[in-house]
């Protein structure tokens, strides 16, 4: 057909002038009758050659029509054609007001096709708000009335394209009335009317719902198709209003699919194909997450997809299979060759759509062959977002899939090469981990290092080759740790390569201090070396502040090579490193300059606040000055420069804040802190994490890509004889889909593989921590040598705001070694800390500086937030160990005939864990149980968003616990999640329970001088006065209250003006300082981060409001 | 939902337009041609969707002629697609084989059939015979 069309189109041109096709309407569908004025303007419009043209034409054709239509002789025949003239003058984009209002005149006084066009161009001139609508109600309302059916036809149609909002009760019942007509036009238009009105109004059509149900089960195929309309939308709103019409909705597709419909329906030979759409979409909402509604349809869509036409157009299949996919990886079985011939496809997006579906089909057995084509497209793609996205993946699948050393070295060189310096940081962090963690299996490990320095070196042997700086960082790294593996290798050549990087211009000074650092490392292994000599000759005079450190660092080392030895040790990447956080090695030193006289040093800030609080009130008017700045200017400092590690040297170069650091350090005189592993090495476990985060695929999607399914290619065996370009595309295609058996594991999104995980990272730290985190991983590099020992408390960088929630690991430069920020009651050392976190198993790694264990123990909220549920039978409790902590009611969050499933909420010291009990109600064991949590921006989850029970017994309990922490400030947050269970079927169930910001607050005890400081550090800070009543009375009344609801720690009352501290979890601080003044509570909350201020005046107020 | 239905000319010239979502008259124009400008800039090799600001751009090629329709995220892009093809089949049958000058002269015509299949962005009719019966009850109006 379309053949036919493209013919007569393009024989257009010819026809023009040819012909004085001056038929004329009438003559059924009119021909062109270009001697009208019409004609004329069409003649004119299809010989313009320019914009400038166009104007001059369009002006003078509105001059003549603004003649033409205010001329009382203008018959209504010719304002027709006036009508249409306007039409092509709006269409080019001129606007021609001066003809609405004529429009309404010829809808209302014209007739039938002049009235047609009248209300057409209505249509098409005004839009929903525009006042001369108004006009046209009458119009309507009288053709509503008439007893012309083409009348009624068309004011139906135009008030279901346009209608005044207001004007709708002069024509509702009217409208209602033709429900009931005879003819199937007019009902038909009619319910597309109150369709409008659905949509623009509706509250005003809920009194009809029963009639749009009549519409449903209308004898004709078009009045119920109309009703489909108003039920999208309904459902769209409302799913479970409208269960019971699910059996509706399948007897209707089963009789269209079935060929039921007259056969005018078809649409070259698919039974009503738009209909079948519109049916699976409601279908889809209606059985979204519910099973048993979802039961009733699994006939009918077997069968729609039986019949589903073949279709072609190729990304849309794409699309729809990479969603299959994700249910089925068979599928992809049976599109094998379809999609090896889009990964050919000339047009980039199918290329990427296709890559997309390779990626979710990948396993151990066709990695190889994906992570080629990947890179492949890798190498051609210029546009950032692409590479970023496909370097991760390509990193993903290599970490995951690898088959050996080799090839996941090279993979990851060339990831490195072209990813360059615009991939994810995490890609480099997460293999140089793998690298120094290594597997359960050293002599796996050893080998896996020892191929990638033998490939480095190979890499750097050629001179003036450009990489990128973050692959010369992981090279330097790897070099300076690993190198002394190669046996065969003098070190003294691998220096000199790294000694020439040193002199490109095109390295950066970040890259130079990774590889002075690399240099450094294996110069502790030699006795001497003329490079080195030259080296340290050559940059003690570099420009480079940070490089001439290194050099003269690297020149003492060399000089005292036991020194150097001893702290420089082999492969000790992964070893925990004690750190003298007192500095007490400077004991003898201050002694020293305080003997001879030398003032006690007082911290910045000290003197600062001094000089300010003469007055030893407590003033928190205006104190003007604020370190904030510099507080969270330098916890960067570290990450952007690994050369921060050097005695003494002042990296920040500010004064102010060096003072701070030092006082804050020797306060802490003679505590010793040992910082574990975890601190510089994080591990990362997100891999769950984010495969869980995939959305449930909607299940209209799927369903409708299944109906217009892709052309099935034939299957190998069929194909007769094979073209050898065929043959390839088979072999690739062999190659491609193996093991995407039914036997085979598959990794897909959702769900975790870990048997095929070769190069799954060791887990040496129980706890998982907060992915977010990147660790700073220059900071590896400088690690081993530390030249002095290092305080790092891991928790500092709680002060440095929202940004790092979760756990902060251990960054090593001295900028921050030092800056060990306010001290605290510290008595406890960390080693302790370490020790309890792992006695609770849900406990966060973090060690939090207010976990000072003097936590008071807070009651539990007043209003439990939970759903309310029925109470949980008397048999559950808490595991001892948490029956201590203060702890929500168990209530019951779902049920089901086979299980239930329990909640309660348990607030520790230092998290809110939320343990859930799922009783198994049936006679029989339960395998396979599944939890998991939908992913929210609010709240984080530990350690996956997912819990796993083998099995649960007949009539047991089981229970699991995930520790909750809030990841965006807010008052109220929903977490939902569902349980899976599989029992002759697989069945479903929802729940979700709310978490409170008073979920996640802790008390914070600090003493008031702590207070006073931390106080200036912040700089987020919000101010309210609230009215008290009369029964809320003193200011300690006032603060109790909030101390008992909102769980503070009250620092100090004075007078009418208190202070109080708090903590959200895991240590964002928040501080409140409160006056009363007669009857009102003048509040003034003050964190480091943003959204706690707020989010805590508002519970505050919610509260005294209460109260 | 569907947000706009076009014919344009390999020229750039519009020769249909009808929006279901109010448009300034002067943005209009711009849409129109950054519309034709992208679909010109594809090949016949390649797929008849592009992804275009915040909506799917949906269109075929007849002869000089391009049929585009802007469809919302959510929209099904096969379901327009053959709806295009349907609405040029219609147009054909009506005509007797359509061309580009009988879309012109009978501008009003097309905008009528059109307003039959789509309302308010929805597919409300695609049996052919219903589509063409009220306009046909038109003609035949006019001719007596």
């Amino acid at each position: 057909m379309s053949d036919v069309v493209e013919r007569t189109l393009s024989a257009l041109p010819g026809l023009l002038g040819q012909h004085d096709l001056g038929a004329g309407p009438g003559g059924g569908p009119g021909r062109f009758s270009a001697t009208s004025r019409l004609g004329g303007l069409i003649r004119s419009i299809t010989a313009l050659s320019s914009k400038h043209e166009e104007e001059k034409l369009i002006q003078q054709e509105q001059t003549n029509l603004k003649a033409t239509v205010s001329a009382p002789t203008t018959t209504l025949r010719l304002m027709k054609e006036c009508m249409v003239r306007l039409i092509y003058c709006e269409m080019l984009g001129y606007e021609s007001s001066f003809g609405y209002i004529h429009a309404i005149k010829l809808a209302q006084q014209g007739n039938l096709l002049e009235k047609r066009v009248g209300y057409l161009a209505v249509s098409l001139f005004l839009h929903e708000n525009h006042e001369l609508l108004l006009l046209l109600v009458n119009t309507v309302v009288k053709d509503l009335q008439s007893t012309n059916l083409v009348e009624v036809c068309m004011a139906l149609t135009v008030v279901s394209q346009i209608f005044p909002r207001e004007m709708i009760p002069a024509v509702l019942p009217l409208i209602e009335d033709k429900l009931q007509h005879s003819k199937e036009i007019i009902r038909r238009k009619a319910v597309q009317a109150l369709y409008k009105f659905y949509l623009i109004a509706p509250n005003q059509v809920q009194h009809i719902h029963d009639k749009f149900r009549k519409a449903l089960c209308d004898r004709d195929v078009g009045v119920m198709a109309a009703s489909l309309h108003v039920y999208l939308q309904m459902i769209k709103k409302n799913a479970s209003g409208y269960k019971d019409l699910t059996e509706s909705f399948v007897t209707i597709l089963k009789q269209v699919v079935g060929g039921k419909l007259p056969i005018d329906f078809n649409y070259h030979s698919v039974p009503a194909p738009w209909l079948q759409i519109q049916l699976l979409r409601i279908l889809g909402l209606l059985g979204k997450d519910d099973p048993r509604t979802s039961e009733l349809m699994y006939g009918v869509l077997d069968e729609s997809l039986r019949r589903a036409e073949i279709n072609h157009n190729i990304t849309y299949g794409l699309k729809a299979l990479t969603y299959v996919i994700q249910q089925d990886p068979n599928l992809a079985l049976q599109h094998q060759m379809t999609i090896i011939e889009c990964l050919d496809h000339p047009d980039p997006i199918i290329k990427r759509e296709t890559l997309e579906l390779l990626y979710r089909i990948t396993n151990g057995q066709n990695v190889t062959v994906i992570v080629e084509k990947m890179l492949d497209y890798l190498r051609q793609s210029k546009e950032e977002y692409t590479i970023i996205n496909l370097t991760g993946k390509i990193a993903e699948l290599a970490e995951k899939y690898a088959p050996d050393n080799g090839w996941f070295i090279q993979t990851m060189n060339a990831v490195f090469s072209v990813g360059g310096d615009v991939m994810h940081p995490d890609i480099p962090n997460n293999f140089l981990r793998l690298l120094a963690e290594g597997f359960d299996d050293e002599k796996e490990d050893e080998q896996l290092r020892l191929y990638a320095v033998q490939s480095y070196l190979s890499l750097l042997e050629e001179e003036d080759t450009f990489y990128p700086q973050k692959f010369l960082q992981v090279m330097s790294w790897v070099l300076g740790e690993y190198s002394y593996l190669t046996n065969d290798g003098d070190p003294e050549v691998t220096i000199t390569r790294l000694h020439r990087l040193l002199k490109q211009t095109f390295v950066t000074s970040e890259t130079k201090a990774w590889i002075m650092t690399a240099i450094t490392k294996m110069s502790s292994r030699l006795s001497c070396s003329k490079t080195v000599d030259k080296l340290i000759q050559e940059f003690s005079t570099s420009l480079d502040t940070c490089i001439r450190q290194y050099a003269f660092e690297l020149k003492h080392l060399c000089e005292n090579k036991e020194l150097m030895k001893k702290l420089l040790p082999l492969d000790a990447s992964c070893d925990e490193i004690m750190v003298d956080a007192s500095l007490s090695f400077l004991d003898g030193f201050v002694a020293e300059g305080l003997s001879c006289g030398a003032a006690p040093y007082k911290p910045h800030h000290q003197r600062q606040e001094e000089k300010l609080s003469q007055e030893k009130a407590l003033n928190f008017e205006p104190y003007g000055l604020s370190f904030t700045s510099s507080m969270s200017s330098s916890g960067f400092t570290g990450r952007q420069s690994p050369a921060g590690l050097s005695l003494g040297s002042d990296m920040s170069g500010n004064s102010a804040e060096i003072g701070q650091k030092e006082t804050n350090c020797l306060k802490l005189d003679g505590v010793r802190k040992l910082w574990g592993k975890e601190g510089y090495l994080p591990k990362k476990e997100n891999k769950t994490g984010k495969e869980d985060k995939t959305q449930p695929v909607p299940l209209d999607s799927i369903l409708i890509g299944h109906v217009v399914d892709p052309p099935l290619m034939q299957s190998e065996q069929q194909v007769v004889s094979l073209s050898e370009e065929e043959k390839e595309k088979q072999q690739l295609a062999s190659t491609l889909f193996v093991g995407l058996g039914s036997n085979s594991t598959m990794s897909l999104m959702g769900r975790a593989d870990t048997i095929n995980q070769k190069l799954k990272k060791k887990s040496k730290i129980s706890e998982s921590q907060n992915s977010e985190e990147a660790s700073s991983f220059q900071n590896i590099a400088t690690l081993p040598f530390s030249p002095l020992p290092d305080t790092t408390p891991n928790n500092k960088e709680n002060f440095q705001g929202n940004e790092h929630l979760g756990l902060r690991k251990v960054s090593l430069s001295p900028s921050e070694v030092l800056e060990t920020s306010v001290s605290f009651d510290t008595s406890q050392s960390l080693t302790e800390a370490g020790l309890d976190e792992k006695l609770s198993n849900c406990r966060l790694s973090t060690s939090s500086l207010f976990a000072d264990r003097n936590i008071e123990v807070f009651q539990p909220p007043q209003n439990v937030p939970d759903i309310v549920a029925s109470k949980a039978p008397l048999s559950l409790c808490l595991p001892e160990e948490l029956a201590g902590h203060p702890h929500s009611e168990i209530v019951e969050l779902c049920s089901c005939d086979i299980l239930t499933v329990y909640s309660c909420k348990v607030w520790t010291d230092d998290c809110s864990l939320l343990v859930l009990f799922v009783a198994n109600n049936s006679t029989s064991p339960l395998k396979t149980v599944n939890l998991v949590f939908e992913s929210t921006e609010h709240f984080k989850i530990f350690e996956s968003l997912s819990y796993h029970f083998p099995v649960i017994e007949a009539q047991s309990i089981e229970r699991c616990q995930k520790c909750v922490q809030l990841e965006k400030v807010c008052t109220e947050g929903i977490l939902s999640g569902s349980i899976s269970y599989h029992l002759d079927t697989d069945t479903h169930l929802e729940f979700s329970l709310t978490f409170s910001l008073s979920d996640f607050i802790r008390p914070m005890k600090i003493t008031t001088e702590d207070f006073g400081r931390l106080w200036l550090s912040f700089s987020n800070d919000v101010k309210q006065n609230i009215n008290m009543s009369p029964s809320q009375g003193s200011l300690s009344i006032a603060l109790n209250a909030l101390k008992q609801k909102l769980k503070l720690h009250i620092v100090e009352i004075i007078g009418n003006e208190g202070i109080a501290a708090c903590q959200l979890l895991p240590s964002i601080p928040c501080l409140l300082h409160c006056r009363t003044h007669a009857r009102t509570l003048a509040l003034w909350f003050r964190s480091s981060c943003s959204a706690l201020p707020d989010s805590l005046l508002y519970q505050c107020q919610k509260m005294m409001a209460e109260s | 939902m569907i947000k706009f239905f076009l014919m344009v000319n390999k020229q750039g010239q519009t020769r249909l337009s009808r929006y279901y979502e109010h448009v300034e008259i002067h943005k209009r124009t711009m849409l129109e041609a950054e519309v034709i400008k992208n679909c010109l800039s594809r090949s016949r090799e390649q797929c008849s969707f592009i992804e275009y600001k915040d909506f799917k751009l949906v269109y075929r090629q007849y002869a000089a002629l391009f049929i585009v329709v802007g469809i919302s995220e959510t929209e099904n892009e096969m379901a327009v697609y053959e709806l295009i093809h349907n609405f040029v089949e219609v147009l054909d049958r009506y005509f007797s084989r359509v061309s580009e000058l009988d879309i012109m002269f009978n501008l009003d015509r097309v905008h009528i059939i059109l307003d039959e299949m789509v309302l308010n962005g929805c597919i409300v009719e695609t049996n052919k015979n219903r589509i063409l019966a009220p306009l046909f009850v038109l003609d035949k109006m006019a001719e007596s």
